[in-house]
């Protein structure tokens, strides 16, 4: 399983990717494992303000319903379109063009309190 | 040979020799090793003795005659109907249709799918909709739905104000009102105009006819409702709108009602198949169950149930209802009706009762009388008071008909399909003391005649003539998988006997044609049934009073949490809101929570499965004084009689909360020990389950809740019957779904107190055989403290997916090529089945499974060691329909034998599938919910 090193993540199962004034959010590899194949995602409003923690999104795969949470906080800058049409994109590529949102954090160096790749790749191994 | 060896499978002689497999000396040992000795039973039920089927049948008979079926002109939701004779005979009463399970395993399930796909297209046509579900409980209910789906889809928070036409029928209101308050929704009942809607208002109910019968133009109210970002619900009358511009036409955002008199009895009430039909937009708020089109590998059209995320089983308290056993077996009923009269059909049903309607309106006002409505298509609002009033119903009490005396200031009267001309002029007769006038015109409003088409689908325009139509009928029926083929041993469903002795009355005239709000001097029979059926069910459970009235064990739920919550408030804890559930709950549990506006704290479950008791105090202490209720299953989801439930029960109550059980598990407590006796204080039960209701392919069901006494006056209300309680109703008729209670009458009558504990005892005796069996195959997950499970048993097949990459799912499916229903997928624990064999299945077809299961673990061993391939192999590729081993093509590794007759039995008789797998990914993300051309769809 991939950990690219320039991601932040959080035990839910987020990843964070920042750079400059902007952070980009997915899920992770092992996370569209165990939903499976995504056939719905829905995604925030453009604008919308999210808390860390707060519910950012929801994926559905065909059995499972799951809840996608802000890693941290800021304002949603861009979702990713092509999801509409091609959710599973997030099972091919979800380090990649599965990103799900843009954020404009309020501070980005929320991120540095979240897991290393290192540290998520021993939480996934207990 | 008496009842109880009927409904009991294995004989003496296999009870014996099964005890002995699972290494007990006979079921009293079997039974004080697997129940918790302090919450034994140490009496036998105070019920009489059995009786015969004949004895019980004419006891009942001598019962139910005691209602005085009358000619019913009070429609109000309920007309009469003519029950075509050949869906009577070939649906209704025919267990190849009423005992299959909800459509789950898509493959053995297409015939009563394709008949829910009818159902879904004929809604979407009638009512000028996007997309219907397949189905909701009645039409109360079913408003209730539209009401929290236009809640959950305001854009903005501060909307929180429902207007509701008082021209809706009242019980629809209460329904309505009872579900709008645990959630904060403030229910203004009024005439909606368009002044009346401002920014708090997220949604408007009207009744189309209302219920004075008048037919009004709602459009303009329907603008200012989108203008100020609310939605238009309209609650339709779906023979009606074979002949009115449908609301979809109108601006309606949710259309919902009944489909009762569209083929299905009055029943006193019930079961009937309502609809909730919405534009597109809303589809993935809707509630219930939704059918979707998708294929199969070999791109061949397959239904299956679509968007399952939106549900309980899935979403839990996020669901968008507490939905599960809905109301199949009457919408098909219902689309049969349609697929049988054709839209032809249909519109000369509709102009007849409208012509008659008009004809009658004549008389009356030739007679010098007022009527409320300018316009009608069924109904008739006279007004009239003081003698003029009395005495149009001295003669309508002469005449032995029932007017509609329920609404304030006049009398109505609602035609049917059912009345004839002499009806007509006897009926004229009554109301005006003169003849019937001749004429015979339509009297609908010009703006609001429809000029759409509909039901313009091949189902419904090719089967009208009896032969063509049977053979269709039968051809669907041949396709799906029920207890007349094998046993179906879904655990927490209890797919028992529904003897066919159970199912007679339920198409009596004296149980049939019974309108649920007649007066109370006609329903002698249907009263006496109630009170002996609550009296039954109380001695079962120990408890003190019982509600029949909800038609679902969901509701049931529901309900239940109602009487907890009304109770806290009656005691000035109205604060009381938090609702502790395990982990391995039922979805049903936290998604009803969430209707009562309780929060859901999960309960975690330790190793053994068991309530993790650390946990539960820690979280009863943590929210104390604000602990409502423990929702707990018992014996538990995982299929155990955990030891600790006296004390899981004393921790709450000593929090000052209550304990509801969840009752999809009673079948292993019947006879042996009681809800009372565990601690709870309320329970529902699934009469569906444990009381031999047969499932009808996804409903009816009803789950009556029983309880302490403390609870008796918060159980639901209702005005019609009802009135001595301090809480709404939670269904539309007074007792729920009433048609079917002689089921359960009949089951406990031919059982009694002594037959009732054996089946209880071989239910749990069938389980542990099957777990002792299967054991060495798959690990049963969970046991008791002696190694004995409940009445269900989990086996463990996570380690086989590790092994070989083969999910319960492929095992799901291969079991349909020995010709079996898969157990319970994935619940509650993923990557588990858990079975559930009843009392009622003998050893043979027991073994007969096991045989199975042990020849798919060999199959499975193929792929662990190499020999087949991990991804295609027949455990992968299943389940194998005839057209995909008879094709001329066939590269797969193993032989078509093989995948065909893996066991000898087979050979005998064998029930093929009718699609393979069908593509659950594609069919979410391509959704199609209506009849379309089959031929467009397969080749996209």
């Amino acid at each position: 399983m991939d950990f690219p090193k320039d991601l932040k993540f959080t035990k839910d199962h987020e990843w964070v990717r920042i750079s400059g004034n902007s952070a980009v959010v997915g899920i992770t590899e092992f996370a569209q494992g165990e939903l499976g194949e995504l056939v719905f995602v829905d995604l925030p409003a453009k604008g919308k303000a999210l808390k860390a923690h707060d519910t950012a999104c929801v994926v559905e795969s065909t059995k499972a319903a799951s809840d996608v949470y802000s890693p941290i906080g800021g304002t949603v800058a861009e979702v990713n379109s092509e999801l509409s049409n091609t959710p599973n994109l997030v099972n091919s590529d979800p380090y990649g063009k599965g990103w799900l949102m843009k954020l404009s954090p309020f501070n980005a160096a929320d991120a540095e309190g979240l897991m290393s790749p290192e540290d998520y790749n021993k939480l996934l191994s207990k | 040979m008496d009842f109880i060896r009927r409904h009991i499978g294995p004989t003496e002689g296999q009870v014996r020799e099964m005890c002995k497999v699972v290494g007990v000396t006979g079921l009293s040992d079997l039974i004080s090793k697997t129940i918790p000795n302090n919450i034994r039973c140490s009496e036998k039920l105070s019920l009489a003795e059995g009786i015969s089927e004949e004895a019980a049948l004419r006891e009942l008979k001598e019962k139910m005659s005691q209602n005085e079926v009358r000619r019913s002109y009070i429609g109000m939701g309920y007309y009469g109907t003519n029950v075509p004779p050949v869906i009577q005979r070939n649906i209704l009463e025919n267990p190849g249709w009423y005992t299959q399970y909800t459509p789950y395993q898509a493959e053995i399930s297409q015939g009563r799918l394709e008949a829910l796909l009818n159902f879904q297209t004929m809604v979407c046509d009638l009512s000028g909709m996007d997309i219907a579900n397949a189905s909701l409980l009645d039409e109360g209910t079913a408003a209730a739905e539209a009401m929290t789906l236009a809640y959950r889809a305001r854009g903005n928070d501060q909307k929180n104000v429902f207007l509701v036409s008082s021209a809706c029928f009242p019980q629809t209101i209460d329904v309505v009102v009872t579900r709008a308050e645990p959630l904060g929704i403030k229910v203004k009942v009024t005439s909606p105009d368009a002044q009346s809607i401002n920014d708090s208002v997220f949604g408007v109910l009207f009744q189309y006819p209302n219920i004075y019968g008048e037919i009004r133009n709602y459009e303009d109210v329907s603008k200012v409702a989108h203008e100020k970002s609310a939605l238009m619900i309209v609650a339709a009358d779906p023979l009606a709108l074979t002949l009115l511009k449908p609301p979809g036409e109108w601006g309606a955002d949710i259309v919902c009602g009944s489909t009762q008199r569209f083929g299905v009895p009055m029943g006193f009430g019930g079961p009937h198949a309502a609809y909730l039909a919405v534009k597109d937009e809303f589809k993935r708020s809707m509630p219930g169950r939704l059918i979707g089109m998708s294929k199969d590998p070999m791109g061949r059209p397959g239904l299956r149930l679509a968007l399952q995320t939106r549900e309980q089983h899935i979403r839990r308290e996020k669901a968008t209802s507490n939905i599960c056993t809905a109301q199949v077996l009457l919408s098909i009923m219902a689309s049969m009706y349609a697929v049988y009269h054709g839209p032809k059909g249909l519109r000369q049903i509709a102009q007849r009762v409208n012509g008659y309607t008009t004809c009658l309106a004549n008389s009356i006002k030739e007679a010098g009388l007022q009527l409320k409505n300018s316009n009608w298509f069924d109904t008739l609002f006279i007004e009239c008071d003081g003698k003029v009033r009395e005495e149009i119903l001295k003669r309508a009490e002469a005449g032995k008909i029932n007017l509609n005396t329920l609404i304030p200031n006049g009398l109505a009267v609602s035609i049917d399909e059912t009345v004839t001309e002499r009806d007509l002029e006897m009926l004229a007769a009554v109301i005006t003391g003169k003849k019937a006038s001749k004429m015979r015109d339509s009297m609908l409003p010009t703006d609001l005649v429809r000029t759409s088409s509909y039901l313009t689908h091949p189902s419904f325009n090719s089967y009208h003539s009896e032969t063509e139509f049977l053979r269709y009928v039968t051809k669907l029926q041949s396709k799906d998988l029920s207890l007349c083929q094998s046993m179906i041993p879904l655990g927490s469903c209890t797919m028992k006997l529904n003897a066919t002795a159970e199912m007679v009355p339920v198409t009596w005239n004296e149980v049939g044609n019974v309108h649920p709000f007649a007066p109370a001097s006609q329903t002698k029979g249907y009263q006496s049934l109630i009170k002996d059926l609550e009296d039954m069910l109380c001695k079962v459970t120990g408890f003190d009073a019982c509600s029949l009235q909800p038609n679902a064990g969901s509701q049931g739920e529901y309900a239940g949490l109602l009487a907890i919550r009304g109770y806290h408030m009656s005691r000035g804890e109205g604060h009381r809101n938090i609702c502790l559930i395990p982990m391995s709950a039922h979805g049903t549990n936290p998604a009803s929570a969430a209707m009562v506006g309780m929060d859901v704290v999960a309960v975690k479950c330790d190793e053994s499965g068991n309530v993790d008791l650390a946990d539960l105090k820690a979280k009863a202490g943590e929210y104390g004084k604000n602990l409502a209720a423990l929702m707990v299953t018992y014996p538990s989801t995982h299929g155990v009689f955990e030891e600790a439930i006296t004390e899981i029960c004393e921790v709450i109550h000593s929090h000052g909360g209550q304990v509801y059980m969840d009752g999809a598990n009673m079948n292993a407590q019947v006879g042996l020990t009681q809800p009372l006796k565990i601690g709870a204080d309320v329970c529902h039960l699934n009469l569906h389950k444990t009381f031999c209701i047969p499932h009808g392919g996804g409903g009816p069901g009803v789950g009556p809740i029983v309880g302490r006494a403390h609870l008796a006056d918060f159980m639901p209300g209702h005005r019609f019957g009802i009135q001595d309680k301090k809480a709404g109703p939670v269904s539309s008729a007074p007792w729920g779904s009433a048609s079917i209670l002689p089921i359960p009458w009949m089951y406990i009558k031919m059982m009694g107190a002594h037959g009732l504990k054996e089946a209880t005892e071989v239910a749990i005796l069938n389980a542990n055989y099957i777990a002792k069996r299967l054991d060495p195959h798959y690990p049963v997950l969970y046991k008791g403290k002696h190694g004995m499970v409940a009445h269900e048993c989990i086996l463990d097949l996570r380690e086989i997916k590790k092994s070989s990459g083969i999910e319960v799912e492929d095992v799901a499916k291969r079991l349909m090529d020995y010709g079996f229903h898969a157990p319970t997928v994935s619940f509650p624990v993923a990557g588990t089945l858990m079975i559930e064999p009843t009392e009622s299945e003998a050893q043979a077809e027991l073994d007969r499974f096991c045989d199975a299961m042990i020849a798919i673990r060999e199959e499975i061993r193929e792929v662990e060691n190499g020999k087949a391939d991990r991804s295609n192999n027949i455990l992968k590729n299943a389940p194998h329909t005839a057209e995909a081993l008879l094709s001329d093509k066939w590269d797969r590794p193993y032989s078509r034998e093989r995948a065909a007759y893996p066991v000898p039995g087979l050979r005998q008789y064998k029930f093929w599938p009718s699609v393979g797998r069908v593509d659950g990914v594609y069919g979410d993300k391509n959704l199609v919910c209506t009849c379309g051309s089959v031929s467009d769809y397969a080749s996209n």
